[in-house]
């Protein structure tokens, strides 16, 4: 095949994609400006998609909270700022990891669950049965997740940061004789409450990512079972190259000032 | 001259390369039960979902009642949905949902009728159909059927206009796919409205059928009563019609 044929089907593909995307957003959002919206469900998926990954992510975040103080508590102690440590490991969670490691978890999680349950429902055609049914698929399924995920993954992510810096203390405790004291303080006074915001913002963000990747590739699932297989996997490393690639961006907005 | 409900106008359909009708033009009469056969693969199904407009062609126009649904949007469309039931070749119902709610998704999602009413007419369209005490149990513990049953259910709670079949018997032993033709027949004359079924069950269709259609390589090459069809002299027709391996049908 000719190559600049194969980079202008690739690129048509990406601005399909991009545009098949946006559109759902936009449906989307044009339903919940409209109030239509399944209450029942939504919270039903607020459970399954949010409090049922709750368990993973607290996990995620306080071995990620043991190892970063593990890495820079002894350091810090070396070069005698060890009671900058609190303030460090809780600005970088709040700001970075808090966020985007629960928005890692929940898109291998609730992302992939997303599309493997529209693409089994594209293939044994109940995608299609809503539709004659005079039933939009993305009120009646993308709606409920997508506003669940943004209430939900904020609410993990504050979690997320408590575990992760709870971690943090623990073994910055054991393992460079930190105390306790020393380190509150320095969450305290090295943690502005807008950083924690921002942080949520981001993970308000993430949510429409996961949601929006994985309604839309199973939605669009074409095949058997390997096009479901296919989907799956398409939104979770499609959400998980977004999440880094926004979390740039929304961190070049937020923090470039006081970076 | 029948009552014309819905109409294929030069209808060309393609997926991919592949040419699945050309210039087709096809006429629903109102009130009565039309039958498409046809090989498999030949594009019956979409027919169907041409008329609910599921599917739009690339080429053509698609009337239903004198309106030309390939120019809806996706949001007027909704409402010749809701008059047009559909049942799914394998009933397409939701897995995660129970029977009754299966049955009772469409009125309570477009009807504002209190609950008592709507699991009483749940119940009185399942036992129409054949199927009594299913409410509450879930599709994956019914027999195939049974799910089919439920399907029509489905498609006809809300009094539709028109229902369309895809292959309703297709698959089911002799004693079923009786009481299931039996079924249609018996919805259709409840409802008073028009049916479209996609089947190539031929001893159903010659029970239930009003006007047969055939459709071959893209085209409709026969339309007519059963009466009509049986007597053609369409060599293809005819081979279709015996099950014959020796004809003009490539094999």
């Amino acid at each position: 095949m000719n190559v600049l044929e194969e980079v202008g089907r690739d690129t048509v593909g990406l601005f399909t994609y991009a545009g098949g995307v946006a559109n759902l957003i936009a449906e989307s959002a044009t339903f919940i400006g409209r109030l239509r919206i399944r209450v029942r469900e939504t919270v039903d998926q607020a459970f399954l998609l949010g409090v049922q990954s709750g368990i993973i992510v607290l996990l995620t975040s306080l071995f990620t909270g043991f190892v970063f103080s593990l890495e820079s508590a002894v350091q810090a102690v070396q070069f005698g700022v060890g009671n900058l440590v609190g303030g460090a490991v809780a600005v970088s969670t709040a700001r970075e990891l808090g966020p985007m490691l629960t928005a890692v978890v929940v898109a291998g999680r609730a992302g992939a669950a997303i599309a493997a349950e529209f693409g089994s429902m594209v293939v044994t055609e109940q995608i299609e049965a809503l539709q004659s049914l005079g039933l939009s698929p993305i009120r009646m399924l993308v709606v409920p997740r997508l506003l669940a995920l943004v209430v939900m993954l904020p609410i993990l992510t504050v979690f997320a940061d408590i575990v992760s810096v709870i971690g943090g203390m623990f073994i910055a405790h054991s393992s460079a004789a930190i105390s306790y004291e020393s380190f509150i303080d320095s969450v305290r006074s090295g943690l502005p409450f807008s950083d924690v915001t921002k942080g949520l913002v981001k993970a308000a963000v993430f949510a429409v990512i996961i949601v929006s990747i994985g309604s839309y590739q199973g939605l669009s699932t074409r095949g058997g079972a390997a096009g479901v297989g296919k989907a799956t996997t398409g939104a979770v490393v499609t959400s998980i190259i977004l999440i880094f690639i926004f979390n740039f961006a929304l961190s070049f907005i937020f923090f470039r000032n006081n970076a | 001259m029948p009552e014309v409900y819905a109409r294929l106008e030069d209808v060309t359909v393609r997926y991919g390369a592949k040419v699945v009708m050309q210039n087709l033009s096809l006429d629903i009469v109102d009130g009565a039960i039309t039958c498409i056969i046809g090989l498999s693969g030949a594009g019956k199904s979409t027919i169907l979902r041409l008329l609910n407009g599921l599917k739009k062609p690339d080429v053509g126009s698609v009337f239903v009642k004198g309106r030309d649904i390939t120019r809806l949007r996706e949001r007027e469309l909704i409402d010749i949905r809701r008059k047009i039931g559909f049942s799914f070749q394998f009933a397409a119902l939701f897995d995660s949902l129970s029977i009754g709610e299966n049955v009772a998704l469409p009125l309570r999602e477009h009807t504002k009728l209190p609950d008592a009413e709507i699991r009483a007419l749940v119940t009185q369209t399942l036992e129409g159909v054949g199927l009594a005490h299913v409410e509450e149990r879930f599709p994956s513990e019914l027999s195939g059927g049974m799910i089919k049953r439920a399907g029509f259910a489905r498609a006809v709670i809300t009094n539709p206009e028109c229902v369309l079949y895809d292959e309703p018997t297709t698959g089911l032993d002799p004693i079923i796919t009786h009481v299931l033709t039996d079924t249609i027949k018996k919805l259709r004359e409840k409802l008073g409205g028009t049916a479209v079924v996609v089947s190539h069950d031929l001893e159903s269709i010659f029970m239930m059928a009003d006007y047969v259609a055939m459709l071959f390589e893209g085209a409709i090459i026969a339309y007519g009563t059963v009466e009509e069809l049986q007597r053609s002299i369409n060599p293809i027709v005819q081979q279709f019609l015996q099950g014959s391996e020796v004809g003009p049908i490539p094999i």
